[in-house]
């Protein structure tokens, strides 16, 4: 069990899984792929011939509209073959397990799979089960990873700060249930930012959140204080008001990000949210359409950088 | 049937004997140690030269699976496993379908064991009717079924006032309640320690505190109703050291760890190994340090199996839809030796926590070889070593978070009442 599951024999990146474990180096590359990638979209003409003839499967266990557009989009973009396959209802509900599903799917000429589910884990236990060839990329497992959501990020800071070993980031809300925080927490890290912060109540911190790497504060005055990123968190509906928190006001007053709140930040701080966002819960309109925002740019990134997982996974 | 055991290292931990002698049996029982008994003319010679011989093993948590769970394994697969492990008594938890909450079935899984002559079963009772947690079950008509006391499996119990009748109760008769410490509430949902692994893996966490606060307020209903009992399966430091502040005060309290608990801790999930989907969860380090220190001191009192078979499918699932639990009859021996030599324990005492040990917290006269008494033994091999792969194990169970582990110590032989039952 101690071979990491996502890199083949000679260190290559076979399936992408989860942004811990993998190298700077790997990072940057990724990163740097992607850059070329970014052009493609603003052509006349929006295709590459990479992955002509491949095929895709993208099989969601999870609802999503963005991502898995983002995905569709990108392997469509690299000219590969693309199926949408919303699981949770199909297959599932007649009791088929996950493994049988991925096999039936494999039968049926898969070269890739890029998953979704709710349960931590599962796209580990695809890639441990599916033949040498097939490549697994996980499009948000549990509250574990969400690996290319943590690379468009990356993606982002890069474009609009450069150098990652000056910066100060701030990720802020409900980190407790969050694969996209602990995707970024671990991108950051790995990409030598020297101060990550975590923002949020005690109530939505998992035990240990220090272990990864940041400093934790339940403040946001404090917490913001000088940093040149800030990065918001959704916060699901059935957690705004229960053994979390006690209302969607509260929070917002606390937590939510205004303009007032932003400009404890640096100046120049760019302000980022994976989406879907709850204006007037974690973040403020003002902010969300303000010159700050890099909401909008995350997307199209999104779809270069998953170009550039696509392509690279199937180079390997 | 008379059998001469000859030139084995016979280890004794009740009678603290350790060194090499000739063990003499007939009609089940042990004859003679050292000396044979006047005009004994053995049928069977068992030359045991490098071999350990000592009392058969006593496992307190071995999921059979009968009644109701045939398919993950059977009476017969797991009967074997048992004796394949060297173990000669072990002790089933009432979470079978239906649960062991009525004497007939209680009866019944008594005389299919019976039957199958290998290892004796003693069944723990369901404390509560349908291990629902409303009604108490007839513990009296279920004790002279068989039941050896009487336990909640896993099965939440909510109610503290109920806990507090159940263990009044129990402790009218003199009956012992087993019992796992957790509360439902704070367990709820969770599938690992609530730790730094189960935050970097995004697994949804049981905090320690969820089995102190159970185990408080079962120490404190002790107090209250003077009830004796066993507490089943360990996981956290603080339990331990609740646990020898019990002990200090006098209450009659015992408890057991399980092999995975001696072992392992939440590292050992890795890359979302489900085998390692255990309950209690895996915690942290310091915690099983703690397990092992206690089970050193007598704090804790035996090492158990926590044997519990599960369905290959059940297993290929994200984490946390695997089900729970790991296969262990055949995996005691060896992790007992493994503990004792990491520890630096002698044999004669590491093998006290699964024989005379659990045989003390079962009250029953086993776990010791002494002439005239029964003759349930083991003879093993200390240093023959093995890997644990599917087809080493006789359960139908394969899943264990030590599959593809090294391991020393393999059963040579089990005698059951002076039978020969097992012979690798």
């Amino acid at each position: 069990m101690t071979k990491n599951p996502q890199l083949s024999e000679d260190g290559a990146l076979r399936h992408l899984l989860t942004i811990e474990g993998l190298s700077a180096k790997l990072l940057h590359s990724i990163l740097d792929t992607a850059e070329s990638f970014v052009s493609v979209g603003e052509r006349e003409v929006k295709k590459v011939p990479l992955l002509r003839g491949k095929s895709i499967f993208n099989l969601f266990f999870e609802p999503s509209t963005r991502t898995r557009t983002t995905f569709e989009i990108a392997a469509k973009r690299l000219s590969a073959d693309v199926v949408n396959l919303n699981v949770s209802a199909s297959s599932q509900s007649k009791g088929e397990t996950l493994l049988d599903t991925v096999d039936n799917l494999a039968a049926m000429g898969a070269d890739m799979f890029v998953v979704r589910h709710a349960q931590s884990g599962a796209a580990h236990l695809i890639a441990r089960h599916v033949a040498p060839h097939i490549h697994v990329i996980n499009a948000g497992d549990g509250r574990h990873a969400h690996p290319t959501q943590g690379l468009l990020d990356m993606f982002t800071i890069r474009r609009y700060k450069q150098d990652f070993t000056k910066l100060k980031v701030a990720v802020v809300g409900d980190v407790m249930h969050s694969r996209v925080a602990r995707s970024e927490i671990h991108a950051l890290t790995t990409l030598g930012v020297p101060e990550v912060r975590v923002i949020a109540p005690r109530t939505l911190l998992p035990k240990g959140v220090e272990s990864l790497g940041v400093h934790v504060y339940n403040d946001m005055a404090q917490g913001l204080k000088d940093v040149d990123v800030v990065m918001m968190l959704r916060l699901q509906n059935e957690r705004m008001s229960g053994p979390f928190l006690p209302s969607a006001q509260e929070y917002f007053k606390y937590y939510g990000l205004t303009a007032e709140k932003l400009q404890i930040a640096k100046p120049d701080a760019i302000v980022m949210h994976p989406g879907p966002m709850n204006r007037g819960v974690e973040i403020d309109s003002s902010v969300a359409d303000g010159g700050q925002a890099v909401i909008l740019p995350q997307v199209t990134f999104g779809i270069a950088v998953r170009m550039a997982v696509m392509s690279l996974l199937a180079g390997t | 049937m008379k059998i001469h055991i000859k030139n084995g290292r016979l280890i004794d931990p009740k009678n603290k004997f350790d060194g090499v002698t000739d063990l003499y049996l007939a009609a089940g029982k042990v004859a003679g140690i050292g000396q044979a008994p006047e005009g004994f003319h053995a049928n069977r010679e068992i030359d045991a030269s490098n071999l350990v011989v000592c009392p058969g093993f006593i496992d307190l948590a071995a999921r059979l699976r009968e009644p109701g769970y045939e398919y993950l394994a059977t009476l017969e697969s797991e009967m074997q496993a048992a004796v394949a492990g060297g173990v000669t008594s072990l002790v089933c938890p009432p979470d079978t379908e239906p649960v062991l909450d009525e004497p007939g079935l209680v009866e019944m899984l008594k005389h299919r064991a019976k039957s199958l002559n290998q290892a004796h079963v003693y069944p723990l009772g369901a404390l509560t009717q349908g291990l629902a947690g409303k009604v108490l079950t007839e513990m009296a008509e279920l004790h002279d079924a068989g039941c050896i006391g009487f336990a909640h499996a896993d099965a939440p119990l909510i109610d503290t006032t109920l806990l507090m009748r159940a263990m009044q109760y129990a402790a009218t008769f003199g009956f012992t309640v087993w019992l796992r410490p957790q509360d439902p509430f704070l367990a709820n949902g969770g599938i690992a320690h609530d730790g730094e692994v189960a935050t970097r893996l995004g697994l949804a966490g049981i905090p320690a505190c969820a089995e102190t606060i159970a185990l408080s307020t079962i120490i404190t209903l002790m107090r209250e109703t003077g009830a004796r009992v066993h507490i089943c399966r360990l996981s956290s430091r603080d339990s331990v050291e609740l646990i020898r502040q019990a002990k200090a005060q006098g209450l009659p309290i015992t408890c057991d760890i399980s092999i995975n608990h001696a072992h392992l801790c939440d590292r050992d999930i890795g890359y979302f190994d489900a085998n390692a989907n255990l309950i209690p969860p895996l915690r942290d380090q310091r915690d099983r340090d703690a397990l092992r220190a206690g089970l050193d001191s007598g704090i804790v009192d035996a090492l158990c199996s926590d044997h519990t078979p599960v369905d290959e499918n059940a297993k290929q699932v994200p984490f946390g839809e695997a089900e729970a639990g790991a296969t262990g009859l055949e995996l005691l021996l060896p992790l007992t030796l493994k503990w004792a030599s990491e520890n630096k324990i002698l044999l004669i005492e590491a093998l006290a926590k699964i024989t005379s040990a659990p045989a003390r917290i079962l009250g029953l006269d086993a776990g010791h070889l002494s002439v005239g008494h029964n003759a349930d033994l083991c003879l093993f091999d200390p240093s023959a070593d093995w890997r644990v792969v599917a087809n080493a194990l006789k359960s139908q169970g394969k899943n264990t978070p030590f599959l593809g582990y090294a391991m020393l110590g393999k059963v040579h032989m089990t005698l059951v009442s002076g039978h020969v039952v097992y012979e690798a």
